[in-house]
């Protein structure tokens, strides 16, 4: 009797670090719809589109953590997922450009748009994306530096709230300048393109698809484990804490700026990631999805699925990508005022998003089925532990509508 | 700086400076607006730009009535456009305070996403009624050509019209402020909601008028700025974000500050862009002023806001 | 399930047709059943074959491409009239690229692998074009890509319908060097690969060929509004010539600008490769009078050809309808496949590329022409001046120039 209940507890313990059971269970629900349900219901070339769709669902999981959780409102999360989209083609494009391949240049072995821009040699930015090891620490690396200055410069100078956001709109503006002003160096508007291998293997045949789809799946359950694992650490509580009453969370002792930029961090970092298997996936990179339109998009992405719900938002980008995507087909014109009408509908009808819809439907029939199929079993300690996951979503998403008006 | 005269220099510096005043004169008229929306009311206007659009399609429109139909009134049809340019942005303003933005207040977050969402759907309504083609104004007379004040120096006339109209309406706006009954109540409402209530000041009133007005100068913009550029539904969108950092870097709700930092951001954009190209100009501007709002958040002109 | 289905239908069909048809075959020598002309599983029936038009709609490209779409639909209209290609009706399947790069290379991949379209008329900027060409070299599919611009590329994939940079640009500064006595150059463009690799070739060509000068070289962002610096420097350097290559809205801001200052074309003359009829409905006729534009093709062209065309385009799309370069360059974008297919008496994309090269038109709207065996077109180069009501006197005329997508000496 001893025995099995410690092992229970302790289990317990572990599934508490993400969030509980009942989190756990819907973060499997997903790995079986994305890894499961859709390779089996879409042939290759939509599973492909799929996957570019879950591409934006880790920027918006990284603006749950930050908004959501953090109340920062970042417009710029485009930048850290060209950040880390631009990394990965980097690499991808020298390989493209051994000097066989770009014989006929001037300069062979170097991208071709640098050849048109009279380049003659590598810029020294490029030379570490030689080495795939160094890509894949700079992909996660560049991003998170660059959001820690950001996240330093203005945390610990309290700025928050709608400067913040306006302020990383203004960079994500500067950098797309940037980019298409610098096209020796960027490729310009065109992005990087003609990315075709990964290591002399060929991302464009369907088998190469499909294993780059199920990395991505992998990768986005993995930053959606993280992200749980982040919000219901003590990082998170105070997190939470210091969203809702930011004042008393520095009147007890601790430093509210470098949560702030903890957060924001982690935020960029998974969307980083996310932008690498975008370029994979897509081949290539381009200043559009660096911009302010684009970042803002995104944000939108992650209101629909529900600020305060990591798992809520994964959907919200794949739903949302997926409208536009069908939309766009059948109605190009009424897209754009869908896209509008839902920005509107989301902040003035249902602020909690798709997984407050869910919470409010679903919770009730949740609870009867508690009620009507209740397991006796006399473990309090157990009872005890799995409590908290319940009545956790309820404070979590109840402040919203407060939460902002400390600011 | 290499190959100029001395006075070609002043020359340039003279001209610079005009063609920097109507870069000025556009972001401060459409930071007025949002100045004073963002000040007073915590509101984050990001469909500001679309009511330029509007202004500058309603100034096509009388144009295009004037031209087409009463070719006689083709001089004089400009102040009508005007008049009718702020009324049409003052009634949309005044109709999205109503049924979009009081539902919003103390959420300032989610006014940004909703008025973005509204800034789409307008651009899309201008594109199914006017066309995604730009459309182009026709001008009176006497609003073509330039005074040639020197060899090396030209003052377009239309130029000038800008700025002397924005003159006009930053000293309006500063009157109606700070000189008006009106003003005082706004002042008030900005300064402690909860207080000027208690007072008797109708602030929902307020905050309505208030809005729409920050449209309304918004469409004048529009009507100004379309006789030196072009009108597609996207032109207000461009300068969104720009004239945002001009609100922050002119510190929110301070009028002064809002003049001061539209001036400084577009003069040195404009004197910038001589030297080095139009791009790099535009992102030296734009660190810059990030690079000091990082060292002080507060702006040039601290708000008197109690947040 | 629904394609089983409709493949079982369409082979009754096939069946009941090919039998009614025998005696007709026996008698005509040409393919009647599809698997015939078409054996890599294009989407083609007896009677019909589809293709895809791949063009913004929507964003900010979609000014820029309507055009392209009127034309393609109004050359596929026509051809339709006339019979079809190989006997078969075109159907459309329109798709829309949102001015989104990734957008387009989605579209080109659902076009070619989903509804397995024969070819594929589309793209507008290079940006879109160089997103959708992987996709097209992975499906051997069939682009006729309409806008003139900046060369440096060639694929078996793809047709070239406008101008490559050399074509439009050399022949134009050699008319102004010699006619207009040019000999130091102000080069502005829009910030980006297009304008960029334009002017790259221009002073190539003007210090190395015409030993003329540049005195200035100056990019803006797209979009950009404001020009007053840019209109003080030209004031200040006085070149010969301004040779412009700004695109879109800011084209607009550019001469009426340039129009207040007080520069007028005749004060200081301008040749431009960016406005075409249809930036000029946008920015006014009279603020663009005297202004030169180096293009293949002008609305007012006097040829049979464009005779014929104008009517129709104007009778289909309205009065005020105006016809730009890159809307005759869409228009040849299906006759040419027509053409070619019915020389290579196939859809195969491999047939009718071998077949493209060495096709000749004598009557296009813009005169001869000829697919060259880099898949861009031979063509004559015109100057137009523009008048005040937005039309252009063609002033000169080059004789045919062969495209040279990879210019040596220019790089």
């Amino acid at each position: 009797m001893d025995k099995p209940d410690t092992q229970a507890l302790a289990a317990s313990r572990w599934m508490d670090k993400f969030g509980g059971r009942g989190k756990l269970i819907q973060i499997l629900i997903i790995a079986f719809l994305i890894m499961v349900v859709l390779p089996l219901c879409a042939d290759i070339f939509r599973l492909n589109l799929y996957g570019k769709y879950l591409t934006y669902a880790f920027v918006a999981a990284g603006l749950v953590l930050c908004w959501g959780y953090g109340g920062i409102l970042s417009l710029g999360q485009g930048i850290f997922f060209g950040l880390g989209g631009y990394c990965m083609a980097m690499f991808l494009k020298l390989e493209a450009s051994s000097p066989e391949n770009t014989a006929i240049q001037s300069t062979p072995g170097i991208p071709d748009f640098m050849d048109w821009n009279q380049l003659t040699e590598l810029p020294w930015f490029w030379q570490p994306f030689h080495s795939f090891t160094l890509t894949l620490i700079l992909i996660v690396a560049v991003p998170a530096l660059f959001a820690f200055l950001i996240g330093f410069a203005m945390f610990k100078r309290r700025v928050g709230g709608v400067y913040f956001a306006i302020i990383t709109q203004a960079i994500a503006s500067i950098m797309t300048i940037l980019i298409i002003g610098q096209q020796g160096y960027t490729g310009g508007i065109n992005g990087i393109t003609d990315l075709r291998t990964l290591m002399g293997w060929d991302i464009q045949t369907d088998f190469a698809k499909y294993v780059l789809y199920f990395a991505c799946c992998g990768a986005l359950l993995l930053c959606l484990l993280a992200g749980q694992f982040i919000i219901n650490s003590r990082y998170g509580q105070l997190l939470i804490a210091m969203r809702d009453q930011e004042d008393r969370v520095r009147f007890s002792g601790y430093d509210v700026a470098n949560i702030k930029i903890f957060v924001f961090v982690a935020a960029s970092v998974i969307s980083a990631i996310g932008g690498a298997f975008f370029t994979l996936q897509v081949g290539f990179m381009s200043p559009s999805f660096v911009g302010t339109v684009a970042s803002i998009e995104m944000v939108i992405f992650c209101a629909v699925g529900g600020r305060l719900s990591l798992i809520g938002a994964a959907y919200g980008a794949f739903l949302v990508n997926l409208a536009k995507s069908s939309l766009s087909e059948t109605f190009p014109q009424l897209w754009v005022v869908a896209m509008g009408a839902l920005f509107i509908a989301v902040v003035m009808l249902f602020p909690r998003g798709l997984a407050g819809l869910v919470d409010d439907y679903a919770g009730p029939v949740r609870r009867w089925m508690k009620e009507t199929f209740k397991r006796p079993q006399p473990a309090p300690a157990v009872e005890k532990k799995t409590a908290p996951p319940a009545s956790n979503t309820s404070p979590d998403s109840a402040p919203i509508l407060s939460a902002q008006e400390s600011h | 700086m290499g190959g100029y005269t001395g006075e070609e220099l002043t020359a340039i510096f003279l001209m610079q400076g005009f063609s920097g005043l109507s870069l000025f004169c556009v972001f401060l008229l459409m930071a007025l607006g949002l100045a004073i929306i963002f000040g007073q009311m915590g509101v984050i206007n990001m469909a500001h730009g679309e009511f330029l659009t509007l202004g500058a399609y309603i100034t096509y429109l009388v144009s295009y009535l004037a031209s087409d139909t009463w070719p006689f009134l083709l001089d004089y049809y400009f102040p009508v456009a005007i008049a009718l340019a702020f009324l049409g942005t003052f009634i949309l303003g005044y109709l999205v305070e109503r049924f979009l933005i009081r539902f919003l207040y103390n959420r300032p977050l989610d006014t940004l996403l909703a008025t973005w969402g509204l800034g789409l759907i307008l651009q899309q309504i201008f594109r199914s009624v006017f066309g995604p083609r730009e459309k182009s104004v026709v001008l009176p007379d006497w609003l073509m050509g330039s005074f040639q004040a020197s060899d090396m120096v030209d003052i377009p006339i239309n130029g000038v019209m800008v700025v002397a109209l924005t003159v006009v309406m930053t000293i309006g706006v500063f009157f109606l402020l700070y000189r008006s009954r009106w003003g005082i109540k706004v002042r008030a409402t900005t300064q402690n909601r909860a207080m000027a209530n208690a007072a008797g000041i109708n602030t929902e009133k307020v905050d309505r008028l208030t809005f729409a007005l920050g449209c309304g100068i918004a469409g004048v913009a529009g009507a100004a700025f379309t006789t030196i550029a072009s009108t597609g539904p996207t032109t207000g969108s461009l300068y969104i974000v720009d004239t945002f950092l001009v609100v922050v870097f002119g510190g929110a709700a301070s009028l002064l500050g809002t003049v001061a930092s539209a001036f400084g951001i577009a003069q040195s954009q404009s004197i910038l862009s001589f030297f080095l190209s139009g791009s790099m100009a535009k992102v030296i501007t734009l660190m810059t002023v990030v690079g000091i709002l990082m060292f002080r958040p507060q702006g040039l002109f601290a708000s008197k806001v109690r947040r | 399930m629904k394609d089983s289905k409709r493949k079982t239908q369409s082979t009754r069909r096939r069946l009941l047709a090919g039998l009614l048809a025998l005696p007709a075959a026996l008698a005509l020598a040409n393919p009647v059943f599809a698997d015939d002309v078409n054996t890599t599983g294009l989407s083609v029936t007896d009677d019909t074959v589809t293709v895809g038009i791949l063009h913004s709609l929507t964003g900010t490209m979609a000014i820029s491409e309507t055009g392209s779409v009127q034309a393609e639909k109004l050359a596929i209209e026509q051809i339709n009239a006339q019979g079809g290609v190989l006997g078969r009706q075109i159907k459309i399947i329109q798709e829309d690229g949102a001015s989104d790069w990734p957008t387009f290379a989605e579209k080109s991949h659902k076009l070619l692998e989903k509804d397995k379209v024969a070819a594929v008329f589309g793209c507008w900027t290079s940006a879109s074009r160089k997103a959708v060409l992987p996709v097209f070299e992975k499906d051997n599919g069939l682009l006729y890509y309409p806008t003139f611009y900046e060369g440096l590329e060639q694929s078996h994939n793809v047709f070239y319908t406008g101008q490559e940079a050399t074509q439009q640009i050399l022949a134009g500064l050699n008319w102004a060097h010699d006619k207009l006595g040019a000999k130091t150059f102000y080069l502005v463009g829009s910030d980006y690969i297009w304008p960029r690799t334009s002017m790259k070739i221009a002073r190539k060509h003007i210090e190395n060929v015409l030993h003329g000068k540049v005195v200035g070289e100056e990019y803006y962002p797209l979009g950009s509004t404001q020009f007053g610096s840019l209109i003080n420097k030209i004031k200040l350097k006085k070149p010969d010539l301004v040779f412009g290559a700004v695109v879109g809205g800011s084209n607009v801001a550019w001469f009426k600008q340039l129009n207040a200052a007080g520069l007028t074309f005749k004060k200081q003359p301008m040749l431009t490769i960016s406005v075409t009829e249809d930036e000029v409905l946008g920015i006014g006729g009279e603020n663009v009078e005297g202004l030169y534009s180096s293009m293949k093709y002008f609305q007012s062209l006097d040829l049979p050809g464009n005779k014929e065309f104008v009517a129709a385009f104007k009778k289909k799309y309205g009065d005020k309808a105006v016809i730009g370069d890159v809307t005759e360059s869409a228009y040849l974008g299906p006759w040419l496949w027509k053409r070619a297919v019915e020389a290579a008496g196939s859809f195969d994309v491999d047939k009718v590329v071998a077949a493209s090269p060495g096709m000749e038109w004598d009557n296009s709207p813009h005169g001869y022409l000829k697919v060259d065996d880099n898949h861009h077109l031979w063509m004559r180069t015109r100057i137009g001046k523009w008048k005040a009501d937005g039309q252009a006197d063609v002033v000169w005329e080059s004789d045919v120039i062969k495209p040279n997508p990879f210019p040596k000496g220019y790089q």
